[in-house]
């Protein structure tokens, strides 16, 4: 569903703690500002790669980030794609209604970073971790 | 690679024989390599610690630097190790303090250059070596220490609570609200609502980059406690972008006031309490 061809190299950041959050929050706006998304759209994808950083690391044990800019030929963009080996998840849809949380936040994360992406794919199950792949698409 | 038994009582009887002239040598090459920044006195006193703790670890029959005799030298060590990472020098300059001991031992012992003196050589700088390494990792603890002193004074430093009108608090938040720094300023507020008796609390988060839920609960979690308190809360400081962002994620602020900024938060609490402000000269119209 994300196409685009990469523009260089792809920057991968671990998410082993709060600090790691914070650090991909600031690779990605590096890579928003690099990619000349507008201060709205640059402060989307931040909050949502804040949100999906921190989903990895509360409920998939810590994983990985990787930050690529990226062109389909008419629109830049960035791609961020997170990586965990946690339990993965297990009823989707439920995991993706507002308000709903297992972890006591405000159930709005995974949500409303769908809504804040312009592309949003997600692939997990029981026992095989989660990657969620977005993309945030200059205008 | 561990000392034999035999080695090591061998450098016990080198280091106290050769006392004075190794301990001068060594002080000497450390002071070439520290450029003065410590008093040739207080090396001289740390250099001769090390020479005893080493020759007791030697005499005790220690084959390693974990050894149970080695415990007085790798206390000397850590102290050493400590001291030069708050004084501010490298770990290069840390760990030359220990490896000039080599250089040291190489000038006494090449006098004689047979097998078994190159042997022993060889067994001793690894033993050294192993002195060096060890005070690399003390070096680096205490530095992470300093810093982890340092983000727990910052946390304190970047919160202040304000008073800036009468029976009005401000706290102008600034980077990234984890909780930890959420903890802090929820106490802060508090405290300080209780201590002026503000009725109302206003929360500045033009410094906050991104609000996402979390940020969001935490400032939601603030303006509870403030009500259960009996002081009212004004979010300021809510920028465009913040603005559409937490639209998009579905964050509801529900009936707390919110403001674009600070000045619009000060005016709104004001006509709240009955505090008219006029400018001097009167307007035109009106």
């Amino acid at each position: 569903m994300t196409t685009g061809v990469d523009l260089g190299h792809p920057q991968a950041q671990a998410i082993q703690s709060d600090e790691d959050v914070v650090r991909v929050r600031q690779l990605v706006r590096t890579v928003a500002v690099a990619s000349k998304l507008s201060l709205v759209d640059q402060t989307k994808l931040v909050t949502a790669a804040s949100e999906l950083a921190r989903n990895t690391l509360v409920y998939g044990g810590g994983g990985t980030a990787e930050v690529a800019a990226v062109d389909n030929g008419r629109r830049r963009g960035v791609r961020i794609l997170f990586a965990d080996d946690g339990p993965g998840i297990a009823d989707l849809d439920l995991a993706l209604t507002d308000g709903y949380t297992t972890g006591g936040g405000l159930g709005l994360g995974l949500s409303g970073a769908r809504r804040l992406v312009d592309d949003f794919t997600i692939d997990t199950g029981p026992g095989r971790g989660t990657r969620i792949t977005v993309t945030k698409w200059s205008r | 690679m561990a000392l034999r038994a035999e080695e090591s009582s061998r450098l016990a009887g080198l280091l106290s024989e050769h006392r004075e002239r190794v301990t001068h040598r060594w002080v000497e090459l450390v002071a070439n390599s520290l450029r003065g920044r410590l008093s040739q006195a207080e090396l001289r006193r740390q250099v001769e610690d090390l020479h005893r703790g080493m020759i007791e670890a030697a005499q005790g029959g220690a084959l390693d630097l974990e050894s149970e005799a080695a415990g007085e030298l790798r206390a000397v060590l850590a102290e050493l190790s400590r001291g030069r990472a708050r004084q501010g020098f490298t770990a290069t300059e840390t760990a030359v303090s220990v490896y000039a001991l080599k250089d040291a031992l190489l000038e006494l012992m090449e006098t004689e250059a047979d097998a078994d003196t190159l042997r022993d050589y060889v067994a001793f700088s690894s033993f050294v070596d192993q002195m060096g390494l060890f005070t690399f990792e003390s070096f680096v603890r205490t530095r992470e220490s300093l810093i982890a002193d340092q983000a727990e004074q910052l946390l304190e430093l970047s919160t202040p609570v304000v008073k800036i009108w009468e029976g009005v608090v401000a706290v102008p938040l600034v980077g990234t609200l984890d909780s930890a720094r959420a903890q802090v300023v929820m106490e802060r507020l508090l405290q300080t609502l209780v201590d002026t008796g503000s009725p109302y609390a206003i929360i500045d988060i033009t410094g906050v980059p991104a609000v996402d839920t979390q940020v969001a609960q935490h400032i939601l979690k603030t303006v509870v406690a403030a009500r259960l308190m009996g002081a009212d809360c004004i979010i300021s400081g809510i920028r465009p972008q913040i603005a559409q962002t937490i639209v998009a994620l579905g964050i509801e602020f529900g009936d707390i006031a919110t403001k674009a900024s600070l000045a619009d938060a000060l005016r709104h609490v004001l006509r709240l309490t009955g505090v008219t402000t006029s400018r001097r000269q009167s307007r035109r119209e009106s």
